[in-house]
């Protein structure tokens, strides 16, 4: 469904600040895999995302989303394949703007804007219908500016607008990690839950491990740019913390035991 | 210092306020919907009226005139849209580089530095003339006012639209409205040719108000713009939360600067130092929000519980 080929990136090239962020980076998602992604600080995790995403153009490489070359898209026409949620609560909604407008917003990804009413009443009452199902009681406050909201609502509303236009791809980037314990966990459940009722194919980058095994049918670990560890079913579900963090000790010499992903 | 020369005075400054309160709604949209602070419209202000008095002047009718003008604002705007977005210049110096081309433009539009048109030879809808003794529905403040209510009243609309809110969520934040497939640099682009399509419309009424198009009448039009957001601001934002309301405090905060204005002249203040004073009035005032974000800053309570989550 995803294919990514051969994809190098190189930030800061020819500078003293040079960084190979994707080194030949491959990987092939099938429809509906909900990938969990690991891996140390500068391994190209979220890296891999925005490439995805197209934020910026790759280096090399090509990136296919159901057979089709993506590789040359700008950012906002991919949207229209891609849900994303980021891991600061401030980058995925208009903070200025009201719930319903923003899940408006939402609702038109994919297709061209035209004079016609931003928000019509019939999406008015719909949005606040799924709203309610968050159960976070934000339903009665639809009109209120998203900057009001705290940073787990902001990402509860935000995954709702990923996915609200059922994209064939979405890409949750440490989308919990800036949330305090407890909403990390409810952030995480209601997106497994959304996950699982949509059948998305999902890639979720998480510094949790415990979070990578629990969640999800497949897991990669990442390495300098690339994927040095790929399993997926039963193996993957027979997982320990220890085996994941024995692999990172074997690839990268012990490097790892200062990293913050020990802390889970 | 006569009391009656102020009061004499002041019909023609709300006049005036409400033919910049276009100019400043318009300043309103880059500024405050973009987040962009766009120095065309100081270039641009002077293309408006030069293209709508040269139209006039070669025996266009008045509404096709300020059309056309309105028209040449939109080309400005697009004009600093592509040096912004495809090129990548930064808004700031982009508005700038439009600003001095038009310059040249506007020179070249006029053919000299001032172009000067008679009232009662031309069918003008704006005039110092028609502030007093002329029929209400002749009077230049009605006139102007029903622009501004008709300006305020299309932009209500359009920015309720679907291309209207993506345009919003750009200015507020691109990477979200990237994220949900809009096209931020065509919205940037559109942002600025309307901003700058009314500056124009503002700039050709001001014109006909004064009777001549000047080279210099747009310097500076951006300090005037900016101070009547903040003037608006200022007064009514604990109470205006409606996007037309809003543009509305614009447009009464751009009167009121016109009104200090002339309490100002009839103070007898030197008027070469009008410049410097708007210029401090309006730093001021940028300022007050940023102080009050580092000096006054009340400590918040964090709230708990699951409603908070």
């Amino acid at each position: 469904m995803l294919e990514i080929k051969n994809v190098y990136k190189t930030f800061n090239a020819g500078t003293v600040n040079q960084k190979v962020a994707l080194n030949g980076l491959n990987l092939t998602l099938e429809d509906g895999d909900f990938v969990t992604v690991i891996g140390g600080n500068g391994a190209g995790k979220s890296t891999m995302l925005n490439a995805v995403a197209g934020v910026w153009p790759i280096d090399m490489g090509k990136i296919l989303i159901d057979g089709k070359d993506i590789t040359r898209l700008p950012e906002h026409k991919r949207a229209k394949y891609i849900g994303r949620v980021f891991q600061d609560p401030m980058m995925g909604t208009a903070a200025t703007m009201g719930i319903d407008e923003n899940l408006a917003l939402a609702r038109r990804r994919g297709r061209p804007r035209t004079l016609r009413t931003g928000i019509t009443a019939r999406e008015r009452t719909e949005f606040r219908e799924m709203v309610k199902e968050l159960d976070l009681g934000l339903e009665d406050r639809m009109t209120s500016k998203v900057g009001l909201l705290s940073g787990g609502q902001r990402q509860a509303i935000t995954l709702l607008m990923a996915t609200l236009q059922k994209p064939r791809l979405l890409l949750l980037d440490e989308h919990t990690a800036a949330l305090d314990p407890k909403t990390a966990a409810k952030v995480l459940t209601l997106s497994e839950r959304i996950v699982r009722e949509n059948n998305l194919t999902t890639l979720m980058i998480t510094h949790n491990m415990k979070d990578a095994i629990k969640y999800g049918n497949r897991l990669i670990m990442m390495f300098e740019g690339r994927i040095i560890y790929d399993v997926r079913g039963e193996e993957k579900a027979a997982l320990q913390v220890s085996d994941l963090l024995a692999r990172f000790e074997k690839v990268s010499d012990g490097e790892f035991a200062n990293d913050r992903m020990l802390l889970s | 210092m006569d009391i009656m020369t102020l009061v004499n005075a002041l019909p023609g400054a709300v006049a005036q306020g409400l033919i910049w309160a276009i100019m400043a709604i318009g300043v309103y949209i880059t500024y405050r919907v973009l987040d962009i602070a766009d120095l065309t419209v100081d270039g641009t202000l002077c293309t408006g009226g030069a293209v709508c008095i040269m139209c006039m002047l070669a025996g266009c009718n008045v509404w096709v005139s300020i059309l056309l003008a309105t028209c040449a604002g939109l080309l400005a705007g697009f004009v600093t849209g592509i040096f912004h977005t495809f090129m990548g210049i930064q808004p700031i110096l982009a508005g700038i580089l439009t600003q001095l081309a038009l310059w040249s433009v506007n020179l070249k539009i006029m053919g000299k530095a001032n172009q000067a048109i008679n009232v009662n030879q031309y069918d003008l809808i704006a005039s110092l003339r028609y502030i007093k003794d002329v029929p209400f529905y002749q009077n230049t403040i009605f006139v102007v006012a029903i622009f501004v209510a008709v300006v305020i009243a299309v932009l209500y609309w359009f920015f309720g639209t679907e291309l209207g809110c993506s345009i919003r969520a750009t200015g507020c934040n691109a990477n979200m409205a990237r994220a949900q497939g809009i096209n931020t640099n065509l919205n940037k682009v559109i942002g600025l040719m309307i901003s700058n399509g009314l500056v124009a419309l503002s700039g050709a009424l001001l014109a006909q108000y004064q009777g001549f198009a000047d080279i210099n009448m747009g310097r500076g039009s951006i300090v005037i713009g900016l101070a009547a957001v903040i003037i608006g601001e200022a007064l009514f934002s604990r109470i205006f939360h409606n996007f037309a309301l809003k543009m509305l405090s614009v447009a009464i905060g751009s009167v009121i600067y016109y009104l200090v204005y002339q309490v100002v002249i009839w103070f007898k203040v030197d008027t070469d130092l009008l410049k410097a004073f708007s210029a401090i009035v309006v730093a001021i005032f940028l300022a007050i929000p940023y102080w009050k974000g580092k000096y006054f800053t009340k400590p918040t309570v964090a709230k708990g519980g699951d409603k908070n989550a």
